[in-house]
């Protein structure tokens, strides 16, 4: 199949302008006659489902949690970025675009990431109307900073809890709409599967978490945006629910899946300290704006760090980036963490962590100023170490914490299946192969705010859609089969628990496809996918029952999907002979380590077909032109 | 170095709401102390799984403190007895070897119980569709910097937005009050001047919303305020009432 992204012409500021224009518009009164399912009620999901029923569609939106204030956009920190130039310093739409262009290694599309800056200043402005209380300055208006190593200060922020006051805005928006009855919330429900009808993405299958009832939904098109796949890797910084179900279901009923393998690693997060850890907690990164990270010199060097003299330390990051030190993007400060523990230079009881110390900048500013900057994050940090960094230095350590890949969508956001549409991080869209800081918060906002209430009606307007009702036998196969593997299962009552499985997929994936990765390595882990896979259907015990409220059978079932979804991101990293952003394939590299791009051979996004069950999945490639920006190879020298 | 402790569980086991109720008591063994209460329970729960017997039910998700999914009455404090602290973000390193810890749902009329530690919070969902929003649809929105705050009242409604929306203010108030969940968003608005113009008309169907949903009434007991894992101050239950006796005696709404 020929992927066409449907990107509008003429030049690039124009195209989103002129595609607004061409969309075929949805006549008012007859926009109540359309039925839009939503699932997922994180920035992108909760923001479309509010700005749709503004507009009068009637709107079903379903979430897995209890409420839909809680999804997992609630917990990025860092702030979300605008090129509303209000500092002054020569910010704007082009300048945001490139360096978001850049930033991703040259991986997205131009006419996407154009429009995401574009849209970028109105979200600023619907987030303040909804009360969002971002940080002020003394005049009253919005401050704001710098963040993840841009060189203008662009980044709204309310304290350190950027996420939840803008989900709790869209929250807001929603609720008024439930209110109001355009959007019939439904929450604890899993969507277990997408109903296609004659080509068409007419509903989904979904299970009540509460009552384990299997229930059907229809309408004339649907939306998820249920978040990235990081929890493959089992320890991430993700929330505990967050998985790849919906949209790997998605993909088996016919949606392609892009760029799997592009993970991010964030450096800066609080080390694993034994086997039972469940999750990993993110520590900002504008810490690196003054911690020092160093390792003991001598490999095996187990004294305390106070113990050990200024010359018996490595800072690496300084000794190898004399220009940018510390404060080297993400994924060069994670692989050089790993570096320097796989040498037996790590810290702390599991040798998996290194320093990020304050002393000196302590010194030079006292504890006052440090405490100011950083007080809350030092706060954290002792809650869950018990351990003080104005005393001693932090222990940090890599963790996987964002999903760049995910299904293919065209410049409508809709997927290869007409009618399914995909927002927010659990598309590919905009980040290519890393994602800059404070630049999903503004995606999941842009695509739901501004840019699906468009788009959908230029889908629903332009397409004949035949009456579906759940009793169509497309919606009776779909859910006897999610009853069938519900069943399944319940039934193998083996002697290995689902994290147990889960937990070695995790490392199987954190070895192999994690911040490096070879062609040996990825062939071996693929093998070990497929026997540990093997195994969970023979030896998974699954307790309860599928009439109740059952945690452990909806982990099953994320696990298996991750089971299945893994050995697809392994597929496409051994299939990406380059290096680019978070992809480090060890046999492309510069002198200096850094990832070699090859542009003349793999500037495409790769779009995968599942071809069935144990089938190796289709290549498709969507050639990525670059017209208005030149392609450079990132130093940090 | 790694510490280690064994200690007594005393969990709250229902199935369901419509069947009886009561404690079961669990040891847990070899917990490092390193471990986060809810850590903690996930390995009981492998032990009971792998046992063939049902885990306990409770509800998580982020565990850093900021979903507001967790939450459960520890030693008869809601999310355990640190200060500014929830449940998934407590560490076994508050407890000693050979303690007894009992475990239990939030209790409250407002809040029904799905399964063991699990209840039904949707009555907050519907006291924020009352009104805890202001009307404003996508793409109606002035220039952000059109509407100037001063950065005091900014800070303070910052304040009383961190609420999480978790339950512990009405698991904690002899009441089961949600004036504190209530309070905070009110305030929020009422301080912003993007929520004046729907002040009035918030405070009074917000408030009569919470009436109607069975929460009790604030005796000024002070367990909310203390018990809130993100510290919201009871200054914000003052504001509200002062928005409901505005919003009723001066207010055209009604």
């Amino acid at each position: 199949m020929a992927l066409n992204a449907n990107i509008p012409g003429g030049p690039l500021a124009e195209k989103w302008d002129r595609h607004r224009f061409e969309l075929k518009l949805v006549n008012p009164a007859n926009k109540k006659k359309f039925n839009i399912i939503v699932v997922g009620t994180g920035l992108a999901g909760g923001s479309a489902s509010a700005s749709l029923a503004e507009l009068g569609y009637r709107v079903k939106t379903f979430c897995i949690q209890d409420s839909p204030r809680r999804a997992h956009s609630i917990a990025a920190q860092g702030g979300i970025n605008a090129a509303k130039n209000y500092t002054n310093e020569g910010d704007s739409i082009q300048r945001l675009f490139y360096d978001t262009i850049k930033g991703g290694d040259f991986r997205a599309r131009e006419a996407n990431v154009y429009r995401l800056a574009q849209i970028s200043n109105s979200i600023i402005d619907q987030c303040v109307a909804q009360g969002v209380p971002f940080a002020r300055d003394y005049g009253g208006l919005l401050a704001n900073r710098s963040f993840g190593g841009s060189q203008v200060s662009r980044t709204f922020y309310t304290r350190g809890q950027t996420g939840q006051q803008l989900l709790l805005g869209v929250y807001s928006a929603l609720s008024r709409q439930i209110a109001a009855g355009n959007v019939k919330m439904f929450t604890r429900r899993e969507m277990l599967d997408l109903v296609v009808v004659n080509g068409q993405a007419r509903g989904i299958v979904a299970r009540n978490l509460i009552t384990g009832r299997i229930e059907r939904f229809a309408a004339d098109a649907v939306v998820l945006a249920t978040g990235g796949y990081s929890n493959v890797f089992f320890l991430s910084t993700n929330a505990m629910a967050s998985n790849v179900s919906a949209i790997y279901r998605a993909y088996k009923r016919g949606a392609f899946f892009a760029n799997p393998c592009f993970t991010q690693i964030h450096p800066t997060c609080i080390p694993v300290h034994g086997i039972y850890q469940s999750k990993l907690t993110l520590m900002s990164e504008s810490l690196r704006n003054d911690g020092r990270v160093w390792v003991p010199k001598n490999p095996g060097d187990k004294r305390p760090p106070g113990q050990i003299p200024e010359a018996e330390r490595d800072y690496y990051l300084e000794n190898r980036y004399p220009s940018f030190g510390n404060l080297v993007p993400r994924d060069v400060a994670s692989r050089n963490a790993k570096a320097q523990c796989d040498m037996g230079k790590g810290v702390g009881k599991t040798g998996l962590a290194v320093y990020l110390d304050f002393e000196d900048a302590i010194k030079t500013d006292g504890e006052a100023v440090i405490g100011q900057k950083y007080g809350n994050l030092f706060q954290m940090y002792e809650k869950i170490t018990a351990s003080n960094p104005y005393k001693e230095p932090m222990m940090i350590y890599p963790a996987i914490h964002y999903a760049m890949g995910g299904l293919w969508v065209d410049y409508n956001l809709m997927s290869t299946i007409p009618g399914l549409f995909v927002l927010g991080e659990a598309n590919f869209s905009d980040h290519g192969a890393n994602r800059l800081g404070a630049s999903a918060l503004m995606q999941g906002l842009a695509d739901g705010y501004f840019i699906i209430p468009y788009t959908i009606g230029g889908y629903l307007a332009g397409t004949a859609l035949p009456e579906v009702t759940t009793d169509h036998a497309a919606f009776e196969s779909v859910s006897t089969e999610a009853k069938d593997r519900v069943a399944r299962l319940l039934a193998v009552n083996g002697k290995r628990t689902v994290d147990d499985f889960h937990r070695q997929l995790g490392h199987i994936l954190w070895e192999y496809c994690g911040m490096s990765r070879n062609e040996a390595g990825l062939l071996k882990a693929q093998k070990l996918i497929q026997e540990l896979r093997s195994e969970f259907w023979q030896n998974v015990i699954v307790p309860g029952s599928d009439k109740d409220f059952n945690q452990s059978l909806e982990r099953a079932g994320r696990a298996a999907d991750f089971l299945e979804f893994a050995e697809l991101m392994v597929i496409d990293a051994h299939g990406r002979k380059e290096s680019c952003g978070c992809h480090l394939n060890e046999a492309y590299q510069t002198e200096d380590n850094e990832a070699l791009r090859d542009d003349k051979n793999y500037s495409f996004v790769a779009a995968w077909e599942f071809a069935g069950n144990d089938k190796a999945p289709h290549l498709n490639e969507e050639p990525l032109n670059f017209e208005n920006v030149e392609l450079t190879q990132r130093s940090y020298k | 170095m790694i510490k280690t402790i064994n200690i007594t569980l005393k969990v709250w086991r229902q199935k369901s709401s419509d069947v009886k109720g009561g404690f079961v008591t669990y040891h847990a063994t070899n917990i490092s102390t390193d471990m986060s209460f809810l850590e903690m329970l996930d390995v009981v729960n492998e032990q009971l799984t792998l046992n063939g017997k049902d885990p306990i039910a409770f509800d998580h998700d982020c565990r850093e403190g900021i979903c507001g999914m967790c939450g459960a009455v520890a030693n008869g404090r809601a999310h355990g007895s640190e200060k500014g602290t929830t449940l998934c973000q407590l560490h076994m390193r508050h407890f000693s070897d050979q303690d007894t810890i009992v475990v239990e749902p939030w209790r409250s009329r407002a809040f029904k119980l799905i399964k063991d530690l699990v209840v039904d919070r949707s009555a907050f969902d519907k006291i924020i569709q009352a009104g805890g929003y202001i009307s404003v649809n996508t793409g109606a929105a002035p220039e952000a910097n059109t509407i100037p705050v001063p950065q005091e009242i900014a800070e303070k409604a910052m304040d009383a937005a961190a609420c999480i929306g978790c339950g512990a203010c009405v698991a904690s108030c002899p009441n089961a009050a949600a004036m504190l969940f209530v309070g905070g968003k009110i305030s929020q608005l009422a301080l912003l001047p993007q929520g004046k113009p729907e002040a009035a008309q918030r405070a009074l169907s917000m408030v009569r919303t919470m009436d109607a949903l069975n929460f009790g009434n604030c005796t000024n007991e002070r367990e909310c305020e203390a018990e809130c894992p993100k510290k919201i101050s009871i200054t914000n239950i003052a504001r509200m009432n002062r928005e409901f006796i505005k919003a009723s005696i001066v207010s055209a709404v009604k």
